[in-house]
C-alpha cells in the first residue's frame, strides 16, 4: 500500500487530534482530583472553630502540628464526615454510571431500581418494629437492616431477570415494581409509628453524614476497592454496551453475564452507601450525567470521571449543609437536590449535543 | 487458511424454524460472496450462527480443517469478524474511539501510538477521517454505517460477515462500502460475505452468490448462474429480467408482477 504525502499528512491530522482529546480527558480528571480536595479541605474548615484554609492543609500532610483541639477537631470529628463524602459520593456516582451503561436508560439509579426504597424499608423495620434481623450487632442495627433489605431487593431483582431475560426493560420494570411495594410496606410501618419513631425514620430518610465514623468510612473505601477494579476491567465492554447489544455481542462480550456481574457490583455499591447515610437522591443519576457532558461515554474517562464527580457533589453538598445557616446542619440529601438540580438544568440547557432521544 | 464451508445448519426460535438444512459449499479465501433473499429469509441468522452468536440445533461450520464449534466464544469472534445489521446507536462516544475499540478486541486501556496510527488510516480510507472527533450520536445514518464498516475491516479476521452494509448509504457511498470491503477480501485472503437486497450490487461485486428462501438455501454459483435461475423471480415475488450491462456486466429489472 502506497501512502502519498497527503494521506499521510491528513492521518497525522486525525492522530494528533486524538491525541490533544485524551490528553485533555486526562488533565479533566486530575482537576477534578483536585477540586475535590480543595472541596474536603473547605468541609473540614467549615464549622465553628475558625480554621483557615491552608491551617488545614498544613495538619493532613503534617498531623504533628496540630494542637489537641485541632486534633479532635480536624481527624476526629471533621474528618470522617468529609471522606464519608467522597466515598459514598464515589460509590453512588459509579453505581448510578453503570446503571445506566447495562440498562441502556439514563433515569437508572439505585432509586428507580428499588434499592433505596427498599433500605428505607429495612431502616423503617429496625427504627419501628425495633427489629433487628442480624441480633448483636447493636446500635448499627438500623444500618445492617437497611444494607440486607437493599441487598435483598438486588437479589430479587436478579432472580427475576433469570427468568423474564436480562433485557433492561424488563430490569426497570420489575425495579420500579419494587420500588412501589417497598414504598408501599414503609407506608404501612409510618402508619403505624409513634411520633418519635416518625421522625427517627424521617431524618435517616433525608441522608445524614453526621453519623460518619472512621469505621464506617473503612467499611466503605473496602467496598469501593473490591468493585472498582472489576468494573475497570470490563470497561471495554461496558463502553461496546453502549453502541447496542448487537455490535457489543459481535465484538465478543457476553452481554448476558456483563449485565448480571455489573449489576451485582452496583447492587453492592449501592446498598453499602444507602444503608450508612440515608437515602440521597440525585446524586447516582446527575453525577454520572456531569461525567457524560464532560468526557462523553467512554468509560476510560466516564467511570473516573462519575466517581470524582458523584464525591464532588456530595462533598460541596456537606459543605453546604454546614454553611447555609451556622450552626444547623441541614441533611444532606435535601440539599443535595435543592442546590443540584438548578445546576444540572443549567448545565443541560447549555449543552447543544443530545445523548440521549 | 482455507476455506468455510456449511452445512445443515438447523435453527429454530422457540417452534418457528428459521433455517432448514441451509449449506453452502466451500467459499475460497480472496473471494467475496453475496447472501441475497427476501426479507426474514434467515440472511442474519446464517450469519450469527456462522459468528458464533447463536448455537445451531444442527450442523456444522467448518473453516479449513476447524470445525468453529470447537472453539470458545472469543477464539471464534477472532476468526469470525461479524457486523450486524444497522441500527443507529445513540452514544456519547467518538467515531475514532469506537473504532480503537475493534482494533484493541476490547483489551487494554493502553492505546499505543500504532493503534493511534492504525485507527487514523482506517478512518482516512473510508473517508470518514473528518467525523473521527464526532459523537457517534450526532452522525446520520449513512455515516454511522460507514462507522460500522470501518469498525469491522479494522479488525483482522479470517472470515468476515457484513449483514447490509449499505441499507442506508447513498449511490456513491454504496459502491465505495462494497469496493472497501471487496478489497480487503481480496489483500487479507479472508473469506468474505455480504448480505444485500440489491441484486445489481450483488451481481457487480460478489465472486458468487448464494440464495436463501424461508431458511433453504435454493442456489449458489456465479452471479450469472445464479441471476438467470427461473426460481430467482418466484423466491422475491416479482418478474426479474437480466439483461447485459454496457460494461461486460449483468442489470437486473425488477417489476411487479
Amino acid at each position: 500500500m502506497t501512502v502519498s504525502p497527503h494521506d499521510a499528512e491528513a492521518v497525522q491530522g486525525i492522530v494528533g487530534d486524538y491525541r490533544r482529546r485524551s490528553a485533555k480527558r486526562v488533565l479533566l480528571v486530575i482537576a477534578a482530583a483536585l477540586a475535590l480536595f480543595a472541596t474536603v479541605v473547605i468541609d473540614i474548615m467549615t464549622g465553628p472553630a475558625d480554621l483557615t484554609f491552608f491551617r488545614v492543609v498544613h495538619v493532613i500532610f503534617d498531623p504533628s502540628v496540630a494542637s489537641p483541639k485541632e486534633e479532635v477537631i480536624i481527624w476526629d470529628l471533621r474528618m470522617p464526615v468529609a471522606l464519608m463524602a467522597v466515598v459514598v459520593g464515589a460509590m453512588l456516582g459509579v453505581a448510578g454510571a453503570e446503571m445506566q451503561t447495562i440498562l441502556n436508560n439514563p433515569l437508572a439509579d439505585p432509586f428507580t431500581l428499588g434499592l433505596s426504597s427498599a433500605a428505607s424499608f429495612g431502616a423503617a423495620v429496625a427504627i419501628v418494629l425495633g427489629l433487628s434481623l442480624i441480633p448483636g450487632v447493636g446500635a448499627l442495627f438500623v444500618t445492617v437492616n437497611a444494607f440486607i433489605f437493599a441487598m435483598l431487593a438486588a437479589m430479587a431483582l436478579f432472580v427475576f431477570t433469570r427468568f423474564r431475560g436480562v433485557t433492561p426493560e424488563a430490569m426497570i420494570l420489575v425495579g420500579i415494581a419494587m420500588l412501589f411495594t417497598f414504598n408501599a410496606l414503609l407506608a404501612f410501618l409510618q402508619y403505624g409509628a409513634t411520633e418519635l419513631q416518625l421522625a427517627q425514620l424521617i431524618f435517616w430518610q433525608l441522608g445524614s453524614l453526621s453519623r460518619a465514623t472512621w469505621a464506617k468510612v473503612g467499611i466503605c473505601f473496602v467496598v469501593l476497592i473490591i468493585v472498582l477494579p472489576y468494573f475497570v476491567s470490563r470497561s471495554w465492554a461496558l463502553t461496546a454496551l453502549r453502541m447496542g447489544e448487537d455490535k457489543a455481542a459481535a465484538l465478543g462480550v457476553n452481554v448476558t453475564l456483563l449485565r448480571l456481574t455489573v449489576l451485582a457490583g452496583v447492587s453492592l455499591l449501592s446498598a453499602v452507601a444507602v444503608s450508612f447515610v440515608g437515602a440521597i437522591a440525585f446524586v447516582g443519576l446527575v453525577g454520572p450525567h456531569i461525567a457524560r457532558m464532560i468526557v462523553g461515554e467512554d468509560q476510560r474517562g466516564f467511570l473516573p470521571l462519575s466517581a470524582l464527580a458523584g464525591a464532588l457533589i456530595l462533598s460541596g453538598t456537606s459543605i453546604a449543609s454546614k454553611a447555609i445557616t451556622p450552626g444547623i446542619v441541614y441533611p444532606i440529601g435535601m440539599i443535595t437536590s435543592l442546590i443540584g438540580i438548578p445546576f444540572f438544568l443549567s448545565l443541560i440547557l447549555s449543552q447543544r449535543k443530545r445523548y440521549w432521544q | 487458511m482455507s476455506g468455510l464451508k456449511a452445512s445443515g445448519i438447523h435453527f429454530a426460535y422457540g417452534d418457528r424454524p428459521i433455517l432448514r438444512d441451509a449449506g453452502f459449499d466451500v467459499l475460497e479465501p480472496g473471494q467475496l460472496t453475496a447472501l441475497i433473499g427476501p426479507n426474514a429469509s434467515g440472511k442474519s441468522t446464517l450469519f450469527r450462527v456462522i459468528a458464533g452468536l447463536l448455537k445451531p440445533t444442527g450442523g456444522q461450520v467448518h473453516l479449513g480443517a476447524i470445525d468453529l464449534a470447537t472453539l470458545s466464544a472469543r477464539e471464534r469472534l477472532k476468526k469470525v469478524c461479524f457486523m450486524p445489521q444497522f441500527f443507529a446507536a445513540n452514544a456519547a462516544l467518538t467515531v475514532f474511539d469506537v473504532v480503537m475499540m475493534a482494533r484493541k478486541n476490547l483489551q487494554g486501556w493502553r492505546v499505543t501510538s500504532e493503534d493511534m496510527d492504525a485507527v487514523g488510516h482506517a478512518l482516512h480510507e473510508a473517508g470518514i477521517g473528518h467525523l473521527s472527533p464526532a459523537y457517534i450520536s450526532e452522525l446520520s445514518g449513512g455515516q454511522s454505517q460507514m462507522v460500522s464498516v470501518a469498525q469491522a475491516l479494522i479488525r483482522t479476521s479470517d472470515v468476515y460477515l457484513f449483514d447490509e452494509p449499505t441499507s442506508a448509504l447513498d449511490l456513491h457511498h454504496q459502491l465505495s462500502v462494497l469496493s472497501q470491503i471487496k478489497n480487503a477480501v481480496q489483500q487479507r485472503g479472508a473469506v468474505g460475505i455480504v448480505a444485500l437486497h440489491d441484486l445489481n450490487l450483488a451481481a457487480r461485486f460478489a465472486d458468487k452468490l448464494v440464495l436463501l428462501r424461508q431458511g433453504e438455501i435454493l442456489a449458489q454459483g456465479t452471479p450469472a448462474d445464479v441471476l438467470h435461475l427461473p426460481a430467482l423471480a418466484d423466491t422475491y415475488g416479482v418478474d426479474i429480467e437480466i439483461t447485459p450491462g454496457p460494461r461486460k456486466d449483468l442489470v437486473v429489472h425488477a417489476y411487479a408482477s
